[in-house]
């Protein structure tokens, strides 16, 4: 391992600590292995990394869908299931319930009723640009404002940490852009936490202020880049020679990390 | 983009070949069934007619209407005997497929535990449980309502069955996140995603819950302990009064007809706004 871990200067406190966190599935692979992982208030933290390199499971292992083989997670500051967000690959949605009701779904279950979540989520939408759309049926969104319901449900509770799974990955790339911008616009005025699993350097490197660089065979973490660019970012950073001189330098620590990257290369997951 | 905005609009050939037949389809759907349809009775009635069959044998067309109308009063209070057997049974089929199958989506050892007793139920033919039925169950109504109930069930069972556990995984993992109890699992996620499964099994257990019901009192019916369409049907074969059994054969075909187009419609009702298998064909 050719870079030792950066970590990013002046954020905020802890929330939440993997120490030598790994995860062995029943079926002998190991997805991974002696992770160790801070995340701080605040934080953009993007985990890249080529398929198979167990940042999805990092995820699940977060989000508390699934427990480690060994290792422990260590949450600073009281934080249960209902502070964290998450959204999927897909958006998700229920197919049968307008907009409205897939995102008053998380306060539905805590027992809030239409009524009293009627302005959290009325605002949620504002917040994301569907203002308007409350009563139109998932399939008649495009892929990209489907992607905005999924966030808008994800954050509806308020979470203090909204975890993502490559949630653009399936859109095109104005529409990504977009979904980016906005996001980054979300973040910066609520300042909760993220964690941002993606295979996109450039995607990574214009979200976050953190970079966690994943390698395979078996999962764990090869290296931290720090982005230091200041917020807000827009499209002048997306073009700026700064922007692509810290692309190439997280591209090269990801090719670094296929290269260590044990056994033989294969797609999908 | 100037100069679009005129309201005219101008087909290629192409284009417009296309819409010419989707216009003929549409209507060639109605019109070619009706058009066989009727050129089918007319054969009937040329049949009869031409080599002088006797109307106990094949009645033509027009003595089965008039039988019909004639008729009206005996067959009509038999078809209600008969509907009743028929809803009553679809009735306690959803009530037992679906709540069998919330059953069996609790736990996947319910299911494997009871799933195979469904099946051999549905494989028996229902002509050959019926004796035992007869032997144990006094009522009458209770007799023919368990014969139909047993023929009608299973669809719903297997296909609701099948729906609440094809819920997507993403989506229990989301409602695991937000803490949902398994009760609030099952109201909010599994029963709307067991919605179209559920639907297409009703509409097969329809046309059962009749078949099921004519059977049942077929088989009653031989004993002369039933007042439905099917002893109506026996009856007259017995006084050799073939129009009378055309027209409570007709009947009864009419009235599967109605239960299916019934349950479509209420299946297209409920699923139009969201299920691929409602949406009308549009890019």
């Amino acid at each position: 391992m050719a870079q030792a871990p950066v970590t990013a200067s002046g954020q905020g406190p802890v929330l939440l600590a993997l120490r030598h966190v790994g995860k062995v599935f029943s079926n002998g692979v190991t997805a991974l292995s002696d992770v160790d992982l801070t995340i701080r208030e605040g934080d953009f933290l993007s985990l890249l990394g080529p398929s198979g390199c167990g940042k999805s499971t990092a995820l699940r292992l977060i989000a508390g869908l699934s427990t480690p083989t060994s290792g422990v997670l260590d949450w600073r500051g009281a934080i249960d299931r209902s502070n964290i967000g998450f959204v999927f690959q897909e958006p998700t949605l229920l197919p049968w319930a307008n907009v409205f009701d897939n995102v008053w779904l998380p306060l539905r279950l805590k027992g809030v009723s239409r009524a009293k979540a009627a302005p959290a989520v009325t605002e949620m939408l504002a917040r994301v640009h569907l203002t308007g759309f409350e009563n139109a049926v998932p399939r008649e969104l495009s892929g990209g404002m489907k992607m905005r319901v999924s966030i808008a449900r994800a954050m509806v509770t308020k979470p203090r940490i909204l975890l993502m799974d490559e949630p653009f990955a399936a859109l095109d790339e104005i529409t990504r852009f977009k979904l980016n911008n906005d996001l980054l616009e979300l973040w910066q005025d609520e300042r909760f936490t993220v964690v941002f699993v993606t295979h996109s350097v450039f995607e990574s490197v214009f979200l976050s202020n953190r970079v966690v660089v994943m390698a395979a065979r078996p999962g764990r973490v090869h290296a931290e880049l720090a982005i230091d660019a200041a917020y807000p970012r827009d499209e002048v950073f997306r073009t700026s020679p700064d922007y692509a001189a810290l692309c190439r330098q997280a591209s090269d620590i990801l090719v670094n990390a296929i290269n260590t990257s044990a056994g033989p290369h294969h797609d999908g997951h | 983009m100037t100069a679009i905005d005129q309201p005219v609009l101008t087909l290629d050939p192409e284009e417009a070949g296309r819409v010419r037949q989707e216009r003929l389809e549409r209507i060639g759907r109605w019109v070619l069934p009706l058009a066989i349809m009727i050129l089918a009775i007319w054969l009937w009635d040329r049949v009869c007619v031409w080599n002088e069959i006797p109307k106990y044998i094949l009645p033509r067309p027009g003595v089965v209407l008039q039988t019909l109308y004639d008729d009206a009063g005996l067959l009509f209070s038999s078809l209600l005997v008969t509907l009743r057997i028929t809803f009553l049974s679809l009735l306690l089929a959803v009530v037992g497929g679906v709540g069998l199958a919330v059953l069996f989506a609790q736990s996947k050892w319910v299911e494997m535990s009871f799933f195979p007793f469904a099946i051999v139920l549905q494989v028996t033919p229902i002509v050959a449980i019926f004796p035992l039925i007869n032997i144990y169950v006094n009522n009458q109504t209770v007799k023919l309502l368990l014969c139909a109930w047993i023929v009608a069930f299973f669809p719903i069972l297997s296909n609701t069955t099948l729906g609440l556990n094809s819920v997507d995984r993403n989506l229990r993992d989301m409602f695991k996140l937000n803490g949902a109890t398994r009760w609030q699992q099952l109201r909010y996620l599994r029963l709307p995603a067991a919605m179209p499964y559920f639907l297409g099994g009703l509409k097969i257990a329809g046309g059962l819950s009749l078949i099921g019901a004519v059977v049942a009192e077929f088989v009653a019916g031989a004993q002369g302990q039933s007042s439905g369409l099917a002893s109506r049907i026996i009856e007259a074969g017995y006084r050799l009064n073939a129009p009378r059994l055309f027209a409570a054969l007709i009947l009864i075909s009419l009235t599967g007809i109605l239960i299916f187009l019934v349950l479509s419609l209420v299946s297209h009702l409920i699923l139009r706004r969201w299920h691929e298998s409602a949406l009308k064909q549009e890019r």
